[in-house]
């Protein structure tokens, strides 16, 4: 293998933080500070990019992770699943300074799978007949109601990973996994932190978990 | 009327539930995903190495809180708390976790609630105007698993009957309580009818009403536990 496609997809932070434009929608991966890209929402938080749409699990904790975010004034609306952890975001709500879209983690969790293997929008029985059913469609199944929940995209997708190759296969870290192989799917641009690059062909094809198809840019933590 | 403290009251949670829980896996393997809360504490009672925890930010198997020490920051359960594995546990994404739930395939979870009825429903998600904006995999476990457990003490932290005709809160699924268990009672839901199985030693049916709005029918079977 020759040293340029190599580094193909090697990049300095600023130079992948540059790919995030004004009002984009950003996924950013992780469960409760495991498997989120500490790195790279650092430094979105310092970038000019504003009116984020920012589509993850939780929002950190007040100023720590994503929540930092929410200080900087980047974010214009959220949509994700569960912000106990961080009241700022209900205190962000409550005041109008920012939408939130709440959807159940499971449905959060298959509509970005759907969004990254061509699939419109899936009917599921989670959340019918509740306030998070919204102006949904409903349909019955073999004397089932489900409603229909859209596919999840986004513009950009930020995750974190254990390892990757040079070609940018991924694996992961035991609970870190979470979002992040959905997400590395559903981003139009998915740019990947990882705490280690190995040569290609040191990762056992049966342990990859994200095929390097997916995975446009490689950032490497701590550079 | 006979009160517990809180620490007791818990505990008597906790026990009850794993109990049944190591009852069942005599027969087959168990999967079971806990809440938060009490839910956390039915790990602590469980004697059977037949009962799986699932945690649904990625982990089958999932062993007891880390000691300091032992930490891994990066492996918790869904309460982000550090824990540990356990030989044949497994890690895997957040599609493939709800898919456990929403497919059928976790037998139990076990959940805490603001409130509950006597028709099954449960609202366990929101206070609306409250400080907390999350629903997290709690609607999904509650449509999925197959037995839904709820883990309460029997009034809220003012006093107030959690039990009721109509929950009031909103809800996070219907019809679809198994369960409630607290350390007054256990109730049981039969064919969309709400069953007193259990009652603590310590009470009357009568003083157990008094605290419970929601209408239930007492069990010929009732025992004490």
């Amino acid at each position: 293998m020759d040293q340029v496609s190599k580094s193909r997809k090697l990049k300095p932070i600023e130079e992948a933080m540059r790919m995030i434009k004004d009002g984009d929608r950003v996924m950013v991966s992780g469960f409760g500070n495991s498997g989120d890209p500490k790195m790279l929402v650092e430094a979105l938080t310092k970038v000019n990019a504003k009116d984020l749409t920012i589509i993850s699990n939780d929002l950190g904790s007040p100023n720590e992770g994503l929540g930092s975010l929410l200080t900087a004034g980047k974010i214009k609306g959220l949509i994700g699943n569960y912000y106990n952890w961080n009241p700022d975001v209900a205190d962000a709500f409550n005041a109008g300074k920012i939408t939130v879209d709440l959807i159940p983690q499971g449905s959060f969790a298959e509509g970005i799978r759907a969004a990254g293997v061509g699939i419109a929008g899936f009917y599921t029985k989670t959340a019918v007949g509740t306030d998070l059913q919204g102006d949904r469609e409903i349909k019955e199944f073999n004397g089932e109601t489900y409603l229909l929940q859209n596919a999840i995209p986004a513009d950009v997708a930020l995750i974190s990973a254990y390892k990757a190759d040079e070609l940018g296969n991924l694996v992961y870290y035991k609970t870190a996994r979470n979002f992040n192989p959905l997400m590395a799917m559903a981003g139009k641009l998915v740019i990947a932190e990882v705490a280690e690059i190995v040569p290609i062909g040191s990762l056992d094809p049966e342990s990859i978990v994200t095929p390097h198809i997916f995975v446009d840019v490689i950032v490497k933590r701590g550079c | 009327m006979y009160q517990y403290d809180e620490e007791t009251a818990k505990a008597r949670i906790a026990g009850r539930i794993a109990k049944e829980f190591s009852e069942m896996s005599k027969e087959k393997d168990l999967f079971v995903n806990l809440g938060v809360g009490i839910p956390t504490m039915v790990a602590d009672h469980i004697d059977s190495k037949r009962v799986f925890l699932q945690a649904e930010n990625g982990m089958l198997g999932v062993g007891p809180a880390a000691c300091e020490g032992e930490c891994d920051p990066l492996l918790i359960n869904a309460g982000r708390i550090k824990v540990t594995e356990t030989p044949g546990c497994s890690y895997f994404d957040s599609c493939m976790s709800f898919g456990m739930i929403r497919g059928g395939h976790v037998d139990a979870t076990v959940i805490g609630a603001f409130e509950a009825d006597q028709e099954g429903n449960v609202a366990n998600w929101i206070i609306p105007g409250g400080k907390m904006l999350g629903v997290g995999g709690a609607m999904d476990l509650v449509a999925g698993a197959r037995r839904v457990y709820i883990a309460m003490q029997h009034l809220s932290k003012k006093g107030k009957p959690k039990i009721l005709k109509k929950c009031t809160l909103p809800i996070t699924g219907y019809e679809k309580i198994h369960a409630i268990v607290t350390e007054y009672a256990v109730f049981r839901f039969i064919n969309k009818n709400m069953y007193l199985e259990e009652i603590c030693p310590n009470m009357t049916l009568n003083d157990l009403k008094e605290i419970t709005p929601a209408e239930y029918i007492v069990s010929e079977k009732l025992i004490n536990f």
